[in-house]
């Protein structure tokens, strides 16, 4: 008996990786092999159900397809050491049985996202690990997100194994005090997977695979296994109230357009609304973090109607907070441009002048686009134009760059 | 973080370079063994390298929009021969596979120290920072 495929059922397929997975690492108790035997075990399902339909049990198959993978496996690698060493070793051969459908745990998920973003791996490789793994995408849906050839991400990925391996990680799930240290590390990786959505969706790649949505979706299901944490529930509404506002974000030419000139009716007001109530839970609970903060400055954007009824005190009350919660200078950098609306311009290039002297902020292009916006606001035209056109050439982004430019030759024909 | 790596050798115009055997299979190795070490270590994005300037053309649009068609200015000092593009953690990463690549052996298996010119690549819209 099948059921026929349709759109919950990718959806379906991609929470069970993760489950899976976990079941079958833990019985061959081999992590990169069972990784290897799943997503050959996702392909086939991604090949099969669309056309014979989805299964009655899809996990049961899943670990059925799995696992023989997995025997397969094991068998040549004993007849390998065999040919190395005419010594036969004892290696455990294990037949599918459908009893490992009993060693599900629901904290699997939980114990591969904290093996995935561990603090061994290079954040591009934990991204790579953890869309795969956690994710359950295919290494060619990664590939073609990044931009980069097939082989080389499949090599990122064996890497990243290897440094798991190498790294002596078990397979279970961190105490809670090793949880609480590296969780901030977990939702950094989410954070830049979601961030990269926005980077890499440029208009001729519209078909690739939607990472912010691919990045909710991991945080969603993080804030289930850790209904507790205030700042996974963080995560999650800055990544919804950032992402409501997506289709105002850039016009038919791909241009960025900044949010003081977005037309707010574009904005999804369901992702606003969810994303203020996960806010409201979360800030209840008492302990405040970097992202709850960042998604309160978003919600209270996200809330004003109009441009000009932005609540700026509330916003500068917010970096107030973040500047002691976590301090950057990106976030002295937002501060000066929220106290710059609630105290005028010169006050913002008051404030700016602490950063000059920052070396982690040294060139980049934000602080020359903040500096000529606000010089544009006291009417030095001039300063203006030379900052604009300074951070123009110092982004690495082509609509940011293309939007300097432009701000630069406005003001030129003023 | 994307980077192309462009390499430059100098005196355009010359054709193939007219070097012992030994040390020409050298070179050859080294880069094969370079382009390798990328693929392996998940880098690598792309890898071409291009024919000699004798091949090489300079088009440009006429008033009537047909191309005129030019040689190569044997006068240019450098010549692009080939480039990479890595996607690496960080900008040291890629001057330090930029360093190995100029490092790679000529003539008596002393090192070429060719100029490779390393440049980000750009991206789309950057994350909304407020």
């Amino acid at each position: 008996m099948t059921k026929p495929w349709d759109v919950t059922s990718e959806h379906l397929l991609r929470e069970l990786a993760p489950q899976v997975l976990g079941a079958v690492a833990r019985r061959f108790r081999d992590f990169s092999s069972a990784e290897d035997a799943v997503q050959e075990a996702m392909i086939a399902a991604f090949t099969q159900w669309p056309q014979e339909g989805v299964p009655e049990n899809p996990r049961g198959w899943l670990i059925q397809v799995a696992s023989r993978r997995m025997t397969d496996l094991v068998r040549s690698e004993i007849a390998r050491r065999q040919r190395e060493t005419t010594v036969a070793r004892d290696v455990e051969i294990v037949e599918p049985t459908v009893d490992i459908e009993s060693d599900m745990d629901p904290d699997d998920t939980l114990i591969l996202l904290f093996m995935c973003c561990h603090p061994a791996l290079t954040s591009s490789s934990a991204i790579a690990m953890t869309l795969r793994a956690v994710g359950g995408l295919t290494t060619t849906e990664i590939a073609n997100a990044f931009l980069v050839p097939e082989a080389t991400m499949a090599q990122r990925i064996s890497r990243a194994k290897q440094s798991i391996k190498t790294s002596g990680v078990p397979f279970r799930l961190p105490s809670a005090h090793e949880r609480a240290e590296r969780l901030p590390a977990v939702l950094h990786v989410l954070y830049l997977i979601f961030n990269e959505g926005y980077a890499s969706s440029t208009g001729a790649h519209l078909q690739r695979l939607d990472l912010a949505r691919e990045a909710i979706r991991l945080t969603r299901c993080a804030k289930a296994l850790l209904p507790g944490d205030a700042e996974v529930a963080g995560l999650l509404a800055l990544m919804l109230l950032t992402d409501a506002r997506r289709a105002a974000r850039t016009g038919p030419d791909e241009e960025l357009i900044p949010l003081n000139k977005q037309d707010r009716t574009l904005w999804d007001r369901a992702e606003i609304s969810e994303g203020i109530e996960h806010l409201t839970t979360a800030l209840s609970k008492g302990s405040v973090g970097l992202y709850q903060l960042q998604a309160a400055v978003a919600a209270v954007h996200d809330e004003a109607a109009r441009t000009e009824d932005t609540d700026w005190p509330q916003i500068l009350a917010l970096y107030d907070l973040l500047k002691r919660v976590s301090p950057s200078p990106m976030v002295t950098l937002n501060h000066a441009i929220a106290a710059a609306m609630v105290h005028g311009p010169s006050k913002g290039l008051e404030l700016l002048k602490t950063l000059d002297t920052d070396d982690r902020l040294a060139g980049h292009y934000r602080l020359d686009a903040v500096r000529a916006h606000l010089l544009e606001m006291v009417g030095d035209c001039e300063s203006a134009i030379k900052h604009y056109r300074i951070a123009a050439s110092r982004t690495t982004s082509i609509p940011e760059q293309n939007y300097l430019m432009t701000q630069a030759a406005r003001l030129a024909e003023r | 973080m994307k980077y192309i790596l462009m390499m430059n050798t100098m005196r355009a115009g010359h054709g193939v370079p007219a070097w012992a055997q030994k040390d020409l299979q050298a070179h050859i190795a080294f880069m094969i063994g370079l382009n390798q070490e990328l693929r392996q270590s998940g880098e690598l994005v792309s890898a071409e390298g291009l024919s000699f300037p004798d091949q090489a053309k300079l088009v440009r649009a006429g008033k009537d929009g047909v191309g005129i068609t030019d040689g190569v200015f044997p006068e240019s000092k450098e010549f692009l021969a080939g480039y990479w593009i890595v996607d690496v953690d960080s900008p040291e990463r890629a001057y330090a596979i930029a360093a190995k690549a100029s490092a790679a052996p000529g003539p008596g298996g002393a090192p070429l120290n060719m100029p490779i010119e390393v440049r980000p690549i750009m991206s789309g819209p950057p994350p909304e920072m407020l």
